[in-house]
């Protein structure tokens, strides 16, 4: 097809637009991985935009040096672990059972769990349950009452019912009973679901913050977000006093700010494109059913 | 074939996630009886006393109630004009014809979206916060007056409501362009021959293609209308802005959580169910029938 001159510049209009915008989401990101490696006065007297000025590692050495910030992350990250293989493990069971096609009693479990989607009882009642049974202060706080996300389980059990019944059917003739069927067959053909599965599942409790700030009182037991929005929050107590001269707490350097930020994002940026078309199908697969 | 003797283990499958159901999803939804009774910490919920509709009257008597009620409305107001953001997107993305560009900019415009708003919330401060914010010290450095963004409370809504564009348009675009995907490409060609602009092709054959998906997924903020996140205004507010600022789920925190008045909080946060459940119901009525197709 001949493409007049106007067809080109709106090609170049759309261009630009669609430029704009994924600038518009890159560059905040950027800026802040900028701050994190240039001086304190640079930041100061605003300097600094895209790349950093007076580079230094100051910032990063404070993050490394800061034993509190260190324990966050090996306790979030320990969390993120032990969380994706218990819900993986969970979900994977019933998803598999519930996508049996000869399974009775599937269909009452089924809409059991579906309710659950419709109607939130709220943030007190699940408190209280959490408190009720110890679990104020514990890591298990963070994990047993996600255990399984309804969505997912939707869109595992829609993809584990594809796999042909004749094939569960001449297993089963090969004397192949359901566990070893489900380890030996579906897990390898459903391989890219699981990916799914546990991507969000470990980018759920990584991001982990409300959760934490409702049960965990013991800063020893702060996951990253947590103890990241505390610097937040000093930062800000600082900026609404900086003016009058006036400080009541210690103010955190805004390098080091940036870089704690960094800290928590860079893990997720590196990881992110490689798995893209994981998380995408899985929201693809959501919207069909859910 | 059907016999129990290749069914058990299906059954042994569903014990801990039926258990999980019951215990951390069921007895909450029991809990919520604590929004009827005057909750004793030393009795516990079964042995506190039951005052029927006390709570629900005591919180429909307090301002901070309806205060934390109208900023819900008035916050999910303002992420509501915002819609039309990631179908514009969507549209512009799906004309794109050079195609790394296209595969680069999804990647940068997804990349928000698992950003956590506790990151979110403290780039917000590092780049709008008035004195020490970067977008302010390059507005000082040209002579100009610092802007609020975040203490302001106008500005600080608008704020909330961009920052909730960049965390979610982007990903928002997904949903719209796998609709794009199936509309028949003999409609273009026909649109072709028949000498249609570019325009005219996206507003005749693309719009129209993806109007179902626009319907449900408008209707289905609609019903979420009462619900709000937690995290989102949490990690965006600061002292200045509370009177916009605090939500109901935020509420909810501050008056349960923080002083532990189970009763009004809970009864507050099942207020919110309940209104949520209705609407979401409305919206599924609704989208049944424009749609001749549910939500769910």
């Amino acid at each position: 097809m001949i493409r007049n001159p106007g067809e080109k510049v709106i090609d170049a209009i759309i261009i630009v637009l669609v430029g704009i915008f994924a600038l518009f989401c890159v560059l905040p990101m950027i800026h802040i991985f900028a701050l994190s490696f240039s001086g304190n006065r640079a930041i100061m007297s605003g300097e600094v935009f895209l790349l950093p000025v007076d580079f230094t590692l100051q910032s990063y050495e404070a993050v490394f040096n800061d034993a509190s910030m260190i324990r966050s992350l090996v306790f979030t990250v320990i969390l993120v672990v032990v969380y994706t293989l218990i819900a993986l493990t969970m979900t994977t069971m019933a998803a598999y059972a519930l996508s049996r096609r000869h399974f009775r009693g599937k269909n009452i479990m089924f809409g059991l769990i579906i309710a659950t989607m419709f109607f939130n009882p709220g943030i007190i009642p699940n408190y209280l349950l959490i408190k009720g049974l110890h679990l104020l202060d514990s890591p298990w706080a963070l994990i047993l009452p996600i255990m399984i996300n309804a969505f997912l389980l939707i869109i595992m059990k829609t993809s584990f019912s594809q796999i042909p019944t004749e094939l569960e059917d001449s297993a089963w003739m090969d004397g192949c009973g359901h566990f070893r069927f489900l380890l030996k067959i579906v897990l390898p053909l459903q391989l890219p679901i699981l990916a799914t599965i546990a991507l969000y599942s470990a980018v759920d409790r990584w991001n982990v913050f409300q959760d934490a700030l409702f049960y965990i009182n013991d800063r020893d037991k702060y996951p990253l977000q947590l103890k990241l929005y505390q610097i937040v929050i000093n930062s800000q107590v600082n900026d609404a006093t900086a003016q009058e001269g006036f400080n009541a707490s210690t103010p955190i350097p805004q390098g080091i700010q940036s870089a704690s930020i960094m800290f928590a994002t860079i893990p997720i940026i590196l990881v992110y494109p490689w798995l893209q078309k994981y998380f995408i199908s899985g929201m693809l697969q959501g919207a069909v059913k859910g | 074939m059907n016999s129990l003797r290749r069914q058990w283990p299906l059954y042994v499958l569903m014990i801990l996630p039926m258990t999980f159901f019951i215990i951390f999803k069921y007895i909450p939804m029991a809990g919520v009886m604590v929004a009827f009774k005057d909750y004793n910490m030393f009795q516990g919920i079964w042995a506190s006393e039951w005052v029927g509709l006390d709570v629900f009257r005591e919180v429909f008597s307090m301002p901070q109630f309806y205060r934390a009620l109208r900023n819900t409305l008035m916050l999910n107001f303002f992420s509501l004009l915002t819609f039309p953001i990631p179908i514009i997107l969507a549209i512009l993305l799906n004309e794109l014809r050079i195609h790394w560009y296209k595969r680069v900019s999804q990647t940068l415009l997804y990349l928000p979206h698992f950003i956590s708003w506790v990151i979110v919330g403290g780039m917000a401060i590092r780049l709008l916060a008035t004195h020490t914010g970067s977008v302010n010290q390059f507005i000082k450095n040209l002579g100009g007056n610092p802007i609020p963004f975040l203490e302001n409370e106008f500005l600080w809504i608008l704020t909330y409501t961009g920052a909730g564009v960049w965390h979610y348009a982007g990903w928002g675009t997904i949903l719209y362009l796998a609709a794009l995907t199936t509309i028949n490409k003999e409609l273009y060609e026909a649109a072709d021959v028949d000498g249609a602009s570019r325009l005219r092709k996206i507003w005749h054959v693309t719009l129209p293609g993806i109007k179902p998906t626009i319907i449900v997924l408008f209707i289905l903020q609609i019903g979420r209308m009462a619900e709000i996140s937690f995290e989102q205004p949490y990690a965006l507010r600061n002292e200045l802005v509370m009177d916009v600022a605090q939500v109901i789920s935020t509420y909810v925190y501050t008056v349960g959580i923080q002083s532990a008045q189970f009763s009004i909080a809970t009864a507050v946060g099942l207020f919110q169910s309940v209104v949520g459940l209705i609407l979401l119901l409305t919206a599924e009525f609704l989208s049944r029938k424009i749609n001749n197709q549910g939500i769910f």
